[in-house]
């Protein structure tokens, strides 16, 4: 049933991990800055958003 | 194996056979990105009709009560230091922008909904790639139930999701416990799904019981002019509202990847369509 193979298995392994890791990082990254950031201006524009998220807010 | 290069053909074809070597990470993306943009847009509609008119509401009881989370403290009397003084001015001069409420409030709200769909998919796409893959919908689905678990559930045990003019312990320390909670929810149910061992398995649920032994980070009271009704109306529409964004960024993740990304899948998608 399970005929997908992982993404990126003609790259070496190392290669791999790091595109893989640099992803999330990525993705971390914008995750904290929308959710976490202490920038009053960046919190005023998600606030909604971060109550919404259940993320900690004021 | 057939490689799975027909993606990289897939998604540019000018770039094809002269830079193979971000491959992986140019999939993550275009996977990340239809089902973050989609999973997004679903969360912003759902936001718009359940979460936000509860925060809309929240606003007039935090109006009233005059608990405004942006002042400072009040600072003393003329008789105190001249430092006090300046901290007892400032917050009146910086007040930031804010969208205006109505359109551009809830464009704002959007834009950061997509934004956060993608990077959540993001992770998401990569960490489960590290197990695998997601190899279709069915199990997308699945990977969308741990990441509300990760992000929503296991956080919001602690920490439920709070309404404006709420009583809440300090900032710094509550991102903390989120944070951690978070990391350690992810790896409590990594080592009780992948590692194949019993003393694993009971570490993972250590791991995930350990920060709500710890405990989150309360308010010294939790006298609230929110009614507790209006509050647990909130709670449920948030909850329920991320489950189902992480459920369709799972599967529509899972859908993408299984339809785009690997030759032999082909053959399965005539009974997922």
């Amino acid at each position: 049933m399970n005929t997908v193979s992982a993404l990126g298995t003609d790259v070496s392994s190392q290669s791999r991990i790091m595109q893989l890791a640099l992803a999330a990082l990525l993705g971390l990254f914008v995750v904290g800055f929308l959710g976490f950031s202490h920038m009053e201006v960046v919190h005023n524009a998600a606030h909604d958003y971060r109550h919404s998220m259940a993320f900690p807010c004021h | 194996m057939l490689p799975t290069t027909i993606a990289t053909r897939w998604l540019s074809p000018a770039t094809n056979e002269s830079k193979p070597t971000m491959s992986v990470f140019r999939n993550v993306v275009f996977i990340a990105a239809i089902s973050g943009l989609l999973a997004g847009v679903i969360l912003a509609a759902l936001q718009t009709y359940s979460t936000d008119p509860l925060i809309f509401k929240a606003e007039t009881y935090e109006n009233a009560g005059g608990h405004d989370h942006g002042a400072a403290p009040v600072a003393g009397t003329e008789a105190t230091a001249p430092a006090a003084d300046a901290q007892a001015v400032a917050p009146a001069e910086e007040e930031a922008w804010a969208p205006a409420d109505g359109f551009e409030r809830f464009a704002y709200s959007a834009l950061a909904n997509i934004v956060s769909g993608i990077a959540f998919g993001l992770i998401l796409v990569a960490v489960s790639e590290f197990a695998g893959g997601i190899a279709n919908w069915r199990q997308g689905v699945f990977w969308g139930f741990a990441g509300f678990a990760v992000f929503t559930l296991a956080p919001g045990l602690g920490l439920p999701p709070e309404l404006p003019a709420m009583p809440a312990a300090d900032l710094v320390s509550r991102q903390i416990w989120w944070t951690l909670t978070v990391v350690a929810t992810a790896a409590g149910l990594a080592l009780i799904a992948f590692k194949q061992s019993l003393p694993l398995a009971v570490l993972g649920v250590a791991l995930i019981v350990a920060p709500h032994i710890v405990g989150a980070p309360q308010p010294e009271s939790h006298e609230s002019p929110i009614p507790a009704d209006l509050h647990h109306s909130f709670v449920v529409a948030v909850t329920i509202s991320n489950l189902v964004f992480w459920v369709v960024l799972g599967a529509v993740a899972g859908y993408v990847r299984n339809r785009f990304m690997s030759e032999p899948a082909q053959s399965l998608n005539g009974r997922l369509a």
